[in-house]
């Protein structure tokens, strides 16, 4: 198990009358991918802000590599990237020049040859010079995760990164996201998608009513309910199952 | 500093790259011209003294129009950065916050100089004519730099606040308007008493009184500090909102 990279102790927020968050505590370690789990308005891209040093908590503290995210937000900046529920990929830019002005930003040197390496390693060595406008939803969502991966930061921030792809799409990006765990990095994920968890996640922890009521392991969290109730079903195929064998035969008899 | 530049650079690439703001914001301002100076200009000049150059005498309206237009699209592009999650990208990465601001409002006024030197290059075709010294001229640049500034703190605001596009664009029309109802196109005497009232005394009748005096040689009496104390002023009140805004913001 590697050391604790993300701290957060009672970690607290609201907005007016609204307890958003109301005693949030949670430890990720390095390496790890780390899914928040939660519905709508739950509070993840609460956190998520907090953490990105976006916004200032009410109180209790958390730490990234050590460094306060209130008291020391440069140092902070310096070892996270965000990826945000909307893509921030600027449209009007081509794919290479909107991973050159972060690498710029980053003061990362051979800006250029880093953003190529990366448009490939994305699969998107043919839209190089094309305007990101006219990427499709996974393609947008793979060229904004290559942008945060600029400057090797140690954590990614990675906020509902599916929401509104289609199933493909949203493979893509999974794909990616293992990827980028096997490298060492850390990544914080926020999602709805209870299956999106199960396929990334080493620590799933469920955000409900402003707490973390539960953190664990997938399996330690299926310990806590009853045990398995054995029952001989028909294994009927998920939509999803359906979706991607007709797709699969479709691409074959193109071939 | 360095990174205000990188920014600043990606926006003038947007600007750029978008016929939508080079036709409104670069365009529009020309195409308005030609319409006063060859549509109502001949009616307008028959309440003029004799021997004013029609084209001299509305050019500082056009101007003022032409800054109006360009920074109204300052606030779209500050909103559509912030829409997108471009600020909040850009906030949680180890560069000076303001950075992301300043080249914003950089962007703004060179868009608005461009579209400046555009107007009078089209007027000096259609027959603008002046004797201004190089003092003058500086004075001209200073004014309209100003205005510019202070335009932009302007736009700043409903480009950080606005919820919708429309109301990040709502800026644009009265600041528009605004030089209609002045002694911009058409001399003040004929109108409505209330009107008369209000065009007299707007903001931007001393600085288009101003800048008219200066490229015509003319002196500009009290005219050039009432328009300085107006821009400097509207400068200042925006400035001081448009900070508070961005740093409740961030």
């Amino acid at each position: 198990m590697g050391d604790i990279v993300i701290q957060v102790n009672d970690l607290r927020k609201s907005f007016k009358a609204n307890h958003v968050l109301k005693s949030v505590s949670f430890e990720i370690r390095r390496g790890e991918i780390f899914a928040l789990l939660g519905s709508n308005g739950a509070g993840k891209t609460t956190i998520v802000n907090i953490l990105s040093t976006l916004m200032k908590p009410d109180g209790g503290n958390a730490s990234i590599c050590n460094y306060d995210v209130v008291h020391q937000p440069e140092k902070v900046r310096q070892s996270i990237s965000l990826t945000g529920q909307y893509a921030a990929v600027d449209g009007i830019l081509t794919g290479l020049e909107n991973l050159v002005l972060i690498a710029k930003l980053r003061c990362v040197k051979n800006s250029n040859a880093v953003a190529v390496n990366l448009l490939k390693r994305f699969g998107l060595g043919e839209a190089t010079d094309k305007r990101a406008a006219v990427y499709s939803g996974g393609m947008t969502r793979r060229l904004d995760i290559a942008m945060s991966l600029i400057g090797n930061p140690d954590v990614i921030f990675l906020d509902e990164p599916t929401t509104g792809l289609d199933p493909e799409a949203r493979i893509e990006v999974w794909k990616t996201v293992k990827e980028l765990s096997n490298s060492g990095t850390t990544i914080l994920l926020t999602t709805q998608h209870l299956e999106e968890a199960e396929q990334l996640a080493d620590k799933i922890a469920i955000l409900h009513g402003g707490n973390i009521i539960a953190n664990g392991t997938l399996d330690e969290l299926k310990k806590l309910f009853p045990p398995v109730k054995k029952e001989y079903i028909e294994k009927q195929p998920t939509l999803e199952e359906i979706f991607f064998a007709i797709i699969g035969a479709g691409k074959a008899e193109a071939q | 500093m360095k990174n205000t530049l990188i920014l600043f650079l990606r926006l003038m690439k947007h600007i750029q790259r978008s016929p939508e703001t080079i036709m409104s914001a670069m365009v529009q301002p020309i195409l308005i011209m030609l319409l006063f100076v060859y549509v109502f200009g001949g009616a307008i000049k028959a309440s003029l003294p004799d021997g004013v150059n029609y084209v001299n005498f509305q050019l500082p309206g056009i101007l003022v129009m032409a800054i109006a237009y360009n920074t109204s699209y300052t606030a779209l592009r500050m909103f559509s950065d912030k829409g997108k999650g471009i600020f909040n990208r850009l906030n949680s990465m180890p560069i000076n916050r303001s950075s992301t601001l300043w080249a914003h409002v950089f962007a703004s006024i060179v868009s608005s100089l461009l579209s400046l030197a555009m107007v009078f290059a089209a007027a000096f075709i259609i027959g603008f004519r002046s004797n201004a010294n190089i003092l003058e001229w500086l004075a001209v640049a200073g004014i309209l730099a100003t205005l510019s500034l202070a335009l932009t703190w302007v736009a700043v605001i409903p480009g950080l606040i606005a919820k919708t596009t429309d109301g990040a664009s709502f800026l644009a029309f009265p600041l528009v308007f605004l030089p209609l109802f002045s002694s911009a196109f058409a001399p003040t005497e004929t109108m409505p008493a209330a009107l008369r009232i209000f065009a007299e005394n707007q903001p931007l009748t001393p600085i288009v009184e101003t800048v008219r005096s200066l490229i015509n040689c003319e002196p500009t009496g009290n005219d050039i500090w009432i328009a300085l104390a107006w821009c400097v002023g509207i400068m200042v009140v925006a400035w001081i909102f448009a900070m508070r805004v961005y740093k409740r913001q961030t």
